[in-house]
């Protein structure tokens, strides 16, 4: 890594960061409403973002600045196998456009907030709600602190050190959080998403031009994990059902976390979230392309110092160092959009789901704002201790378990939508079998994602979350069958 | 379970299983030949199936009414 600071780029990464930290507090004067000491107004920007706004909200805080690095870093780490990123990013948007818009009414109609408050008023049960809030909060800590490492990559990369340029940009994103609240992230995702869309076209359509071509970039790939004897750029025969497992579990889990689903309750109508299914996927296109910069890395004769430094390396050999300013500015600038989201969807989880159920009962609008708000400060500062105290390697373990334990809250968030023969205290003993099993079967792998499975003669191995999601269904039903048919509600399963 | 097979059919959510179908059936497309510009099958094959699902996804959205 080049350690002297090079001042163009750092000129024009400073320009566009000013430029987002202005917007981030001008957003509280944006569609201005009446007042936003509401927790709709400050968390949900008051549920009343159209198709544009949904689209750049969604898209830049789903396809975040950890993606930007780490899928790139993982296909030159391992080839194909990191490229399932891809069919994940794709079968999402079916699973959006058949459940969210339930989803949304549901929480619409209820006054919901978050993924366990629907869950509260689906099931009356204060014990699913509190297990739905509070894997919400677990999962999204580590990946918050994900973003973070994202940021530190992209500064890192301008050659300034230290912790203090982290510290400074992720202080100025609290404040203009707790002053505008989702309303900062949607205006500031314009810019991310725009300045990344560019970074990715540049990068996607010149380099290759530059390295004599994509047959060439695959060919470097081959010879080079032929070398190094891991790695392919197809899929060994016993990767394809861990590939599939993956991408079924992460597709899954995408819209699970409070996060995304911030986003989806911040649209204004079912329509607008089934419109934006049509039109994500264009994000879909960039990731598989911008994986590709992994393989781009070998053809290139790059030798990254650690894999998340492949798309920053790549960026500063072969483009003119302004233009690499602009695209470490976007990597930037793309962390501060999941992370306020993350913070935000957190805050309302810990407001409504804790706070207002067992705290403060008869808290009234304002006063939610303000409890969220604080909490906004709270979860970010967390964060950051987090990635200035603890190994990253811990953060990205977390992160792993968190999509594993986020997955299982599936059955009590989804189910009711289509089926009200589900009762709480079975989604309840599903979830506790999910979450302890699956985090036990990952533990005893040392922690990976994957376990062996063996059927008789037939072996494989698959991604823990899904199997833990089995689990978790399986034991839902089973436990409603034996213990709890007396309490099924009564409904017709489809509005 | 019947009036999920009239949904399914009525808004052509049938067509959204098949990028499932498609992409979770690894074995379809772990291939290097036909290579298409380049890239060999298994990339080209899956980047295909953005356009093409969005496409599927666009389908069922116009049989649902607009709201707004």
């Amino acid at each position: 890594m080049k350690s002297e600071i090079d001042l163009t780029a750092l000129g024009v990464f400073l320009f566009f960061f000013a430029l987002v930290t202005i917007m981030g507090f001008v957003a509280a004067r944006w569609r201005r409403p009446k007042t936003l000491a509401r927790l709709d107004e400050w968390g949900l920007g008051g549920r009343q973002f159209g198709t544009w706004i949904t689209w750049f909200l969604v898209g830049g805080d789903f396809y975040t600045a950890y993606t930007v690095i780490a899928v790139p870093a993982l296909v030159y780490s391992v080839g194909a196998y990191g490229f399932f990123a891809l069919p994940y990013t794709i079968i999402v948007y079916p699973f959006v456009f058949a459940v969210m818009p339930k989803l949304w009414r549901v929480a619409k109609d209820t006054d919901s907030v978050t993924a366990a408050d629907v869950v509260h008023a689906q099931y009356g049960s204060r014990a699913l709600e509190s297990a739905v809030a509070v894997t919400g909060v677990i999962a999204t800590m580590p990946y918050i602190a994900l973003q973070l490492i994202g940021m530190t990559a992209a500064i890192a990369a301008l050659g300034i050190t230290g912790e203090l340029p982290l510290i400074g940009a992720f202080v100025i994103l609290a404040l203009y959080t707790y002053s505008s609240g989702l309303r900062a992230p949607a205006l500031i995702a314009f810019v991310k998403d725009a300045m990344i869309y560019i970074a990715v076209i540049a990068a996607v359509t010149l380099v290759p031009g530059k390295l004599g071509g994509y047959a060439t970039v695959f060919d470097a790939a081959d010879q080079a994990f032929k070398a190094k004897g891991t790695g392919s750029i197809l899929l060994a025969p016993n990767q394809m059902v861990a590939y599939a497992t993956l991408a079924l579990g992460s597709a899954l889990a995408a819209f699970m976390y409070p996060h995304t689903l911030t986003g989806v309750f911040a649209s204004r109508s079912g329509h607008t979230i089934r419109k934006n299914a049509v039109l994500l996927p264009a994000y879909t296109l960039m990731l598989g392309l911008l994986a590709l910069l992994g393989y781009m890395a070998y053809a290139a004769h790059l030798d990254p110092a650690n894999n998340n430094d492949v798309v920053p390396d790549l960026f500063r050999a072969l483009f003119p160092s302004w233009f690499a300013g602009f695209a470490f500015a976007a990597i930037a600038i793309g962390a501060l959009v999941p992370a306020a989201v993350m913070s935000i969807g957190s805050a309302n989880l810990f407001t409504r789901n804790f706070w207002k159920a067992y705290v403060n009962p008869a808290i009234d609008p304002a006063g939610e704002a303000k409890v969220a708000k604080i909490t906004s400060l709270v979860v970010k500062l967390g964060a950051l201790l987090f990635i200035l105290y603890l190994p990253t390697k811990f953060a990205l373990n977390l992160q792993l378990l968190g999509g594993l334990w986020i997955l299982q809250t599936l059955p009590a968030v989804v189910f009711a939508l289509f089926t009200r023969w589900f009762t709480a205290p079975a989604l309840l003993a599903g979830w506790a079998v999910g979450l302890l099993g699956g985090t036990y079967l990952a533990l005893s792998d040392g922690l990976k994602p994957l376990h062996a499975v063996t059927f008789g003669s037939v072996s494989f191995t698959a991604y823990v979350g899904i199997i833990a999601l089995i689990a978790n269904i399986v034991v839902a039903v089973a436990v409603n069958v034996i213990v709890a048919p007396a309490r099924r509600l009564e409904g017709s399963p489809l509005h | 379970m019947r009036a999920l097979g009239a949904v399914m059919i009525k808004h052509r959510l049938w067509l959204l299983l098949l990028p499932l179908f498609g992409l979770l059936i690894v074995p379809l497309y772990n291939f290097h030949e036909p290579g298409l510009f380049g890239f060999p099958f298994f990339y080209w094959y899956q980047l295909a199936w953005v356009p093409v699902t969005a496409f599927l996804t666009w389908i069922a959205y116009r049989s649902y009414p607009d709201e707004e």
